[in-house]
C-alpha cells in the first residue's frame, strides 16, 4: 500500500496546476466558454499534444503513455479548481476510452493517433433527452440491409464542436442491447446545437440523428456489445468527475478563506466570527474526505477491481464528491455575501457547476440505490 | 500510488486473524459480540494479560519494551481484525495509545523502562487525568496544584470525566506546578499512583446509564518527586502532543470498529424488512460509503504519516468520524424503530444498537469538541483570526 502520489505524479500535478492558472483566469474562461465552440482550439492543442495529455491513458502500443485513472483525476482536479472550458473530458475521459473499451485494432488506430496530436476531438453521446444515463433515446436498425441511427442525444459535452462523436444507441434487433458507434459529426443526417445551459463554463449540446447511415466498420467492437464498455466508461469517467468537483471545491474554499480574511465587519475580519470559522473549516472536512475518497477510487480503478468493484468505487465517490462540492460552492456564496450572488464574481460559477455535474453520471441518490444493490439490499 | 497489502502484510493478517480465532475461546469467546460497554472488567483486564503474554499488547511498539515494531498498515491490520473476532474498544487503550506514545515522546530512560513495560504487557492500566469541572475546552484554566515537599509532590484538586480511572493503576495527571501561575505556563504532567487513600475515586453515571467515567478528587494525594515527564512546567507541550495521539494516530482503527456496527445496522434492516423503505436504504447506502470514505482517509493519513508528513487529512479525522457516527446511531433507531426503546429488565440494559445510539453523543464532545475541532482548523490550517483567549 502506497496510498501517495509518486514523484512522477507530483510533479504532474505541479505541472497542470501551473499550465491551468496560467490559461484559466476568470476572465479567460468566461471569454472562451462564449466561443461558439465553447472553447479554444489552440489551448486545446497544447493540452493534447504540446503537454502531452491527450496521450495521457493511451496505451504505448499508440504512442501514449499508458498512464490510469489516478494521472487523470490529478488533472481534472486542477480543471475544477479553474473551470478551464475545453473538450479535455469529452475526448479523453469519455470518448477515447470508449473507443479503447470498445474498439477493435483497426478502429483504434484509425482515431487515436489523430487525438494523441491534437488534431481531432471527441465526445460521447451517452443518455437521452432527459440527461439520465441509461435513458438513450438513439436507436440503431436495419433498413433496407443499412444500418441507421435515428432519435437524439442530449447533453452531450461539446457535442456541437467535436470531430467526432461515439453514439450510444439501443440496437432494435438486439433486445435493446446497447451499441456504441464512432461517427464523424458532420455525417449527413446528424445535426447537432449547443443548447443554453445551467452551467455558463462547460458547453452541451443536443443532438438529433435524422436516418443517419452508419458506414461498415462504425460499429465499436460489433453490434449490442457496447452495454459492459459503457458502464465501464461512465464509471471510470465518474471518478474522474469526482476529481473536478474536488478542485472545484479547493478554490472554492481558497476564495473563502480569502475573502474571511479581507473583508471587515463590525471592525473585525468576518473570519474571526466563529460562524464563517466554522462554515470553513467545515469545507475542509469535506474537501479533504472527498480528495481520500477520489484517489482511493481511482486507485481501486487503476487496479483493475472487475465491473462490481469499479461501480462501487464509482459511487462512493460520486456521491461524497458531489454532495462536498455542492455545500462548499453554496456556503461559499454565502460567505461572500452581497457579492457572492452577482454575476461578476466566480462563485456562482463553482456552484453551477458543481449542480450540474451531481446528476452527469446519475445523481446521488441514483449511486446509493446501486450502492444499496451491492450491498443487498435491494 | 497504489493500494492492495503486500504479501508480508496479508500474511501478517493471517496471523492475527488466526491467533484471535484460536485465543477467543474458553471464557475470552464472552469477549465477543456487540457490547458496547465493559461489563465485565475482571475478564477484560485478564484478555489485556493474554494479549501481553502473547506479544501482543502494543504491537506498534519497539521489541525492546514489549512490542513488535509493528508499522502503522500493520497496525491497522490488527485493528481491523480484532473488530473482525468481535471484539470492541480495550480497556487499555489509554495506556497504549495515549500514556505511552507520551512517554516515548517526552519520558526519560527510566521512566521508559519502569512504566511502558507494564503496559505492553497488560499488567497496568491507566487514566488521562486532565479534564477539571472549570476546565474542559479551556484546558489550561485548569486548577489542580502540585508541589514539591521532599522528595514527593503533593497534589490537591479534582479531575472529571476521567475515562476508566476507577480500572486504573496509574493517572497522567496535568496540573499547576508554578503557584500563581495562569494559562498553559507552569503546567506540569505528573504520573500518580491512583491506589493510595489520598485519592478519591467516584464514578459518574452517563447517560447510557453505565459508569465509564469518573470524578478524580485529590486530596494531598503524592507521588515520588521523579514521577513527572520533563521539566517542571514544562507540561503544556507533552499534554498537547497526548491530545494529538489521542486524535490522530489511535484513531486509525476507529473505521474498523465502525465497519462492525454498520453490519449490525444493516443486519437488523434486512431482518425486520426496513431495507426495503427506500427511504432507510438510501441512508444505509450513504453510511456504507461514509464509513469507505473514512477507511480511505485513514490509510491516506496512515501514508502521509509513513513519509514523515502530517497531511490535512489528519487533522479532520476527528470531525468526520465523529460526525459520521452520529448519524449511525439516528440510522440504527429508525430501522429498529420503537423496539429499540425498551430495555431487556429493570436495569436499563438495552440493546447494543441502542447503547451505541446514546454513547454516540460523545463522539463530538471528548478528545476535543467539534467546536474546538473547527477551531483548530480554521486557525492552524486557514490561518484565519484566532478566538478570544
Ligand atoms: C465520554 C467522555 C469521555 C471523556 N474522557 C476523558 C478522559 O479520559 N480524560 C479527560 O481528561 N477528559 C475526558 N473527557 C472530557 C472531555 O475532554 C471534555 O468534556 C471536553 O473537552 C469538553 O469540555 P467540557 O465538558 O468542560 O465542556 P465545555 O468546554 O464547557 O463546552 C461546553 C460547550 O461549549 C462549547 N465551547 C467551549 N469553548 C468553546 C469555544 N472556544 N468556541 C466555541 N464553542 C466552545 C463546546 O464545544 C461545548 O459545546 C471525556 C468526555 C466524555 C464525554
Amino acid at each position: 500500500m502506497e496510498f501517495v502520489f509518486t514523484t512522477e505524479q507530483s510533479l504532474l500535478q505541479d505541472t497542470a496546476r501551473s499550465f491551468f492558472e496560467k490559461v484559466g483566469g476568470s476572465a479567460q474562461i468566461r471569454r472562451a466558454s462564449q466561443k461558439e465552440a465553447g472553447y479554444l482550439p489552440e489551448i486545446w492543442r497544447e493540452i493534447a499534444a504540446t503537454l502531452g495529455w491527450g496521450a495521457l491513458v493511451v496505451p504505448e502500443r499508440f504512442g501514449g503513455l499508458g498512464l490510469g485513472i489516478v494521472e487523470l483525476a490529478i488533472i481534472e482536479e486542477q480543471i475544477g479548481a479553474t473551470l478551464y472550458p475545453s473538450p479535455f473530458f469529452a475526448t479523453i475521459v469519455l470518448a477515447l476510452p470508449a473507443i479503447l473499451a470498445a474498439g477493435d485494432e483497426a478502429q483504434q488506430r484509425a482515431l487515436i493517433p489523430a487525438i494523441v496530436a491534437g488534431e481531432r476531438t471527441a465526445s460521447l453521446a451517452y443518455t437521452g433527452r432527459a440527461g439520465v444515463p441509461g435513458a438513450i433515446d438513439a436507436v440503431i436498425e436495419r433498413t433496407d440491409g443499412k444500418l441507421q441511427i435515428s432519435g437524439e442525444a442530449g447533453f452531450v459535452p461539446y457535442g456541437h464542436a467535436v470531430d467526432w462523436l461515439v453514439v450510444a444507441a439501443r440496437t432494435a434487433d438486439r433486445d435493446g442491447r446497447i451499441s456504441l458507434v464512432l461517427l464523424p459529426r458532420q455525417s449527413p443526417g446528424i445535426v447537432t446545437e449547443r443548447v443554453a445551459y445551467l452551467d455558463p463554463t462547460h458547453a452541451v449540446a443536443r443532438i438529433g440523428f435524422d436516418s443517419v447511415a452508419v458506414p461498415d466498420g462504425s460499429v465499436l467492437g460489433g453490434l449490442g456489445s457496447g452495454d459492459a464498455a459503457l458502464q465501464r466508461v461512465l464509471d471510470r469517467g465518474a471518478i474522474a468527475l469526482a476529481a473536478e468537483q474536488v478542485g472545484g471545491a479547493e478554490k472554492c474554499l481558497a476564495l473563502s478563506v480569502e475573502h474571511a480574511h479581507q473583508r471587515i465587519a463590525f471592525g473585525r475580519p468576518i473570519g474571526s466570527f466563529q460562524a464563517i470559522k466554522h462554515m470553513l473549516a467545515d469545507m475542509v472536512v469535506r474537501i479533504e474526505s472527498a480528495r481520500s475518497a477520489v484517489y482511493f477510487a481511482a486507485c481501486m480503478a487503476d487496479e483493475e477491481p472487475g465491473e462490481a468493484g469499479l461501480s462501487e468505487a464509482a459511487s462512493m465517490a460520486a456521491v461524497h464528491c458531489s454532495d462536498a462540492f455542492y455545500r462548499t460552492a453554496a456556503d461559499t456564496i454565502q460567505v461572500h455575501g452581497g457579492m457572492g450572488f452577482t454575476w461578476e464574481h466566480d462563485a456562482h460559477l463553482y456552484f453551477k457547476r458543481a449542480r450540474c455535474t451531481r446528476g452527469m453520471f446519475g445523481d446521488p441518490a441514483f449511486h446509493c440505490e446501486r450502492m444499496a444493490r451491492a450491498m443487498g439490499l435491494a | 500510488m497504489k493500494l492492495g497489502f503486500t504479501a508480508a502484510e496479508e500474511a501478517f493478517r493471517g496471523e492475527i486473524a488466526g491467533w484471535f480465532e484460536r485465543a477467543l475461546t474458553g471464557d475470552f469467546a464472552r469477549l465477543r459480540g456487540p457490547t458496547f460497554g465493559r461489563d465485565d472488567i475482571a475478564l477484560m483486564k485478564s484478555w489485556e494479560r493474554h494479549l501481553g503474554d502473547c506479544g501482543l499488547g502494543t504491537i506498534a511498539w519497539p521489541r525492546a519494551y514489549g512490542g513488535r515494531a509493528a508499522t502503522l498498515i500493520e497496525r491497522v491490520i490488527f485493528a481491523e481484525e480484532e473488530a473482525r473476532a468481535g471484539l470492541g474498544p480495550r480497556p487499555n487503550h489509554i495506556a497504549v495509545e495515549l500514556v505511552g506514545p507520551t512517554i516515548f515522546a517526552f519520558g526519560r530512560d527510566d521512566q521508559k523502562s519502569r512504566f511502558l513495560p507494564p503496559i505492553a504487557a497488560g499488567r497496568e492500566f491507566w487514566a488521562q487525568c486532565f479534564s477539571e469541572p472549570g476546565a474542559g475546552s479551556d484546558l489550561a484554566n485548569l486548577r489542580t496544584k502540585a508541589q514539591r515537599e521532599g522528595g514527593k509532590w503533593v497534589i490537591e484538586g479534582q479531575k472529571i470525566w476521567s475515562s476508566l480511572a476507577h480500572i486504573a493503576d496509574w493517572g497522567l495527571v496535568l496540573c499547576r506546578t508554578e503557584a500563581g501561575s495562569v494559562g498553559s505556563r507552569g503546567l506540569s504532567l505528573l504520573l500518580v499512583p491512583m491506589a493510595q487513600p489520598h485519592v478519591t475515586i467516584r464514578p459518574i453515571r452517563q447517560m447510557t446509564g453505565e459508569s465509564e467515567f469518573n470524578e478524580i478528587f485529590f486530596d494531598g494525594a503524592r507521588t515520588a518527586a521523579h514521577n513527572i515527564i520533563g521539566e517542571p512546567g514544562d507540561g503544556w507541550k507533552a499534554a498537547m502532543a497526548t491530545l494529538g495521539f489521542e486524535r490522530g494516530v489511535s484513531t486509525l482503527g476507529t473505521q474498523a470498529r465502525y465497519r462492525r456496527e454498520l453490519e449490525l445496522v444493516l443486519t437488523a434492516a434486512r431482518d425486520n424488512g426496513k431495507a426495503a423503505d427506500p427511504a432507510i436504504r438510501q441512508r444505509l447506502a450513504r453510511a456504507e460509503i461514509g464509513l469507505r470514505v473514512m477507511r480511505a482517509n485513514s490509510l491516506r493519513m496512515l501514508a502521509n504519516m509513513e513519509c514523515q508528513r502530517e497531511g490535512r487529512e489528519a487533522v479532520i479525522n476527528k470531525l468526520y468520524y465523529a460526525t459520521w457516527h452520529q448519524e449511525l446511531g439516528e440510522l440504527a433507531m429508525d430501522v429498529l424503530g420503537r423496539m429499540a426503546e425498551l430495555a431487556e429488565g429493570m436495569d436499563y440494559a438495552f440493546p447494543p444498537l441502542t447503547r451505541m445510539f446514546l454513547f454516540s453523543r460523545a463522539d463530538t464532545i471528548y478528545a476535543g469538541t467539534h467546536q474546538i475541532q473547527r477551531n483548530i482548523i480554521a486557525e492552524r490550517v486557514l490561518g484565519l483570526p484566532r478566538d478570544p483567549r
